[in-house]
């Protein structure tokens, strides 16, 4: 039940994303859209690391880390060009 | 043997990150992890020949917890592509940066694009594919920037954001996968799957992702004004290697990994868009008023004729003529990928001959360079898919195919795109030759114009003429 929860507050987490994402226009909404869409799908991973009585999976822990090193990398890469586009059309 | 999987990776890395260490010596450092590379991918492919197909497990640890890499036919073919056009792109990057900024700026995203392509390739399970694809789009993206103008920097922000758009669905896709079958590694999958809601859904998540990136249509807007506006050497790996992966990964998961879920509907639809493509992407290259935009409209269109090839081979049983249309699918894209390469090069030494790439204005410049010319028309015969071109090839065996699943409408499709495709490729050409007297060397400047030239070459004569090899280099890899 907590699973599903969780699982399903990621689904609906990435939904949300999408919309803005899709709906405006400036580039840091965007940006903030893509990261929660991202943290959607790291809530779904982790919700599935769950095993009951087990230790929780390893593996989803492991793509929810590595997730998060490319959209960090990814988001400062989106900024650098926003900024550059910024200072171009500022400078004029 | 298995090292050659792990070298392919790391060589082409290895070599960005000294490019980046010692920034000047970047250009020499980059051409020799370039011929370095293209050695190690040799490797790969001799193995893949003798063997049929190659596996490693890199640090020991097997799946479903390590990370493995896997070779086989179809990924091989590809990396030869890739292996020959970046070589080419190279040496012609050598010669082409005027500013030695960019030239250094070039070199390290330019290797790690490299090997995150090779990666990609070789990946094993889905996850791995999810990280190469984001390395290849951050890479694409900021090669794509380079120059530094607002278009470009606009056109690759925009990019970007729709690639980071495709990864993060293809990674809800992953997650799903991996609630309902505990596993990611491609082998293990494709015998686990069942049809079912659960792997509907992922799949339609992660081809709605890979197609945004590879630019099916009607997702293919990002790809006209990224590709026109980067650096010529730059649009050229786009093009011709950067959207090609992408696809390959759709062709991976539809024919190979979740085969039991494809229904013919689906591959229909699929069908469906890329005769879109192709009529859209021709017409708007037909109408194109500058050159490297032609060059990308028509990639759109080629990535279209790719699609026709799925309804037909959801239809034909297992057997030789289904092995026949495989083989002629990874032709089509192994052609386009070179002759596509070949043209925006060609592209690119035209419109700094010039100072614009404005088709209609080019006239006398594209006679003073007849090598350059001379690229552009084989890589044009390519493009309509005249014969001896590897394309001709490819579409003969589509349309036979067509003819014999009973599914005809696809062979209109293919004729009205290469009625269109002929239309702007002698458009081109027939500004290109006017009065002016032509010049006696056929050759200008060697460094940037024998690679676009040789990328030509080989996607007309020798895909065309000696297409042999790759029935073997697929057929050994069983697969798909």
């Amino acid at each position: 039940m907590e699973q599903l929860l969780y699982g399903g507050a990621g689904v609906i987490l990435f939904a949300l994303g999408l919309w803005a994402f899709l709906v405006y226009e400036p580039l840091l909404r965007k940006l903030i859209a893509l990261n929660i869409m991202g943290s959607g799908v790291f809530h779904l991973l982790i919700a599935i690391a769950e095993r009951g009585e087990l230790p929780p999976d390893p593996v989803p822990h492991a793509l929810v880390l590595t997730g998060i090193v490319v959209a960090v990398s990814a988001t400062a890469l989106a900024l650098a060009m926003g900024r550059r586009l910024e200072d171009d059309s500022g400078g004029r | 043997m298995d090292a050659s999987l792990a070298l392919a990776v790391s060589v082409p890395l290895i070599g960005g990150l000294l490019a980046t260490a010692l920034p000047k010596r970047a250009q020499g450092l980059g051409l020799l992890a370039s011929v370095a590379t293209v050695l190690v991918v040799g490797w790969v492919m001799a193995g893949v020949w003798q063997q049929g197909s190659l596996h490693a497990e890199l640090g020991g640890w097997a799946a479903p917890l390590g990370i493995a890499l896997a070779a086989d036919g179809l990924s091989a073919a590809l990396l030869g592509m890739a292996a020959l056009v970046a070589l080419g792109v190279g040496i012609y990057a050598s010669g082409y940066f005027r500013s030695a900024d960019a030239d250094r700026h070039f070199w390290p995203l330019w290797l790690l694009l490299w090997a995150a392509l090779n990666g990609l390739l070789l990946a094993a399970d889905l996850f791995n594919i999810y990280v190469t694809l984001e390395l290849l789009g951050l890479t694409a993206a900021a090669l794509g920037a380079l120059t530094g103008t607002v278009d470009a920097v606009r056109a690759n922000l925009r990019y970007l954001l729709v690639g980071l758009l495709g990864s993060m669905t293809y990674l809800l896709g992953v997650a799903l996968v991996y609630t309902s079958y505990g596993t990611l590694d491609l082998g293990l999958l494709s015998n686990a799957l069942e049809p079912g809601p659960v792997a509907a859904t992922a799949l339609v998540l992660m081809t709605a992702g890979l197609a945004l990136k590879a630019a099916l249509f009607p997702l293919h807007f990002w790809l006209p004004p990224a590709h026109a506006n980067a650096p010529a050497p730059v649009s050229a790996a786009l093009s011709a290697l950067v959207v090609k992966a992408a696809f390959y990964l759709i062709l991976r998961l539809w024919l190979d990994v979740f085969a039991p879920v494809v229904t013919p509907s689906a591959a229909g639809l699929m069908g469906m868009l890329g005769a879109l493509a192709v009529i859209w992407g021709s017409w708007r290259a037909l109408r194109a008023e500058r050159l490297k935009l032609l060059a990308a409209y028509s990639t759109v269109a080629q990535i279209g004729y790719l699609c026709l090839f799925l309804p037909l081979l959801q239809a034909l049983p297992p057997g030789a003529e289904r092995d026949d249309l495989f083989v002629a699918l990874v032709l089509m894209a192994l052609t386009h990928g070179l002759a596509k390469a070949g043209l925006f090069l060609a592209a690119g030494l035209v419109q700094r001959s010039a100072g614009h790439d404005r088709i209609d204005d080019l006239g006398g410049t594209a006679q003073h360079m007849p090598a350059t010319t001379f690229t552009i028309a084989l890589a044009g015969t390519a493009l309509i898919g005249l014969p001896p071109s590897g394309s001709f090839v490819g579409k003969w065996i589509l349309m036979t195919s067509a003819l014999e699943s009973g599914q005809w409408w696809w062979i209109l499709v293919i004729a009205i795109g290469t009625l269109l495709a002929a239309a702007y490729v002698f458009r081109v050409l027939s500004r290109a030759f006017n009065l002016e007297p032509t010049p006696r060397s056929f050759v200008t400047q060697a460094r940037t114009e024998v690679p676009a030239l040789l990328l030509a070459l080989t996607s007309v004569a020798v895909l065309g003429l000696a297409a042999d090899p790759l029935w073997r280099l697929l057929g050994a890899g069983g697969g798909a």
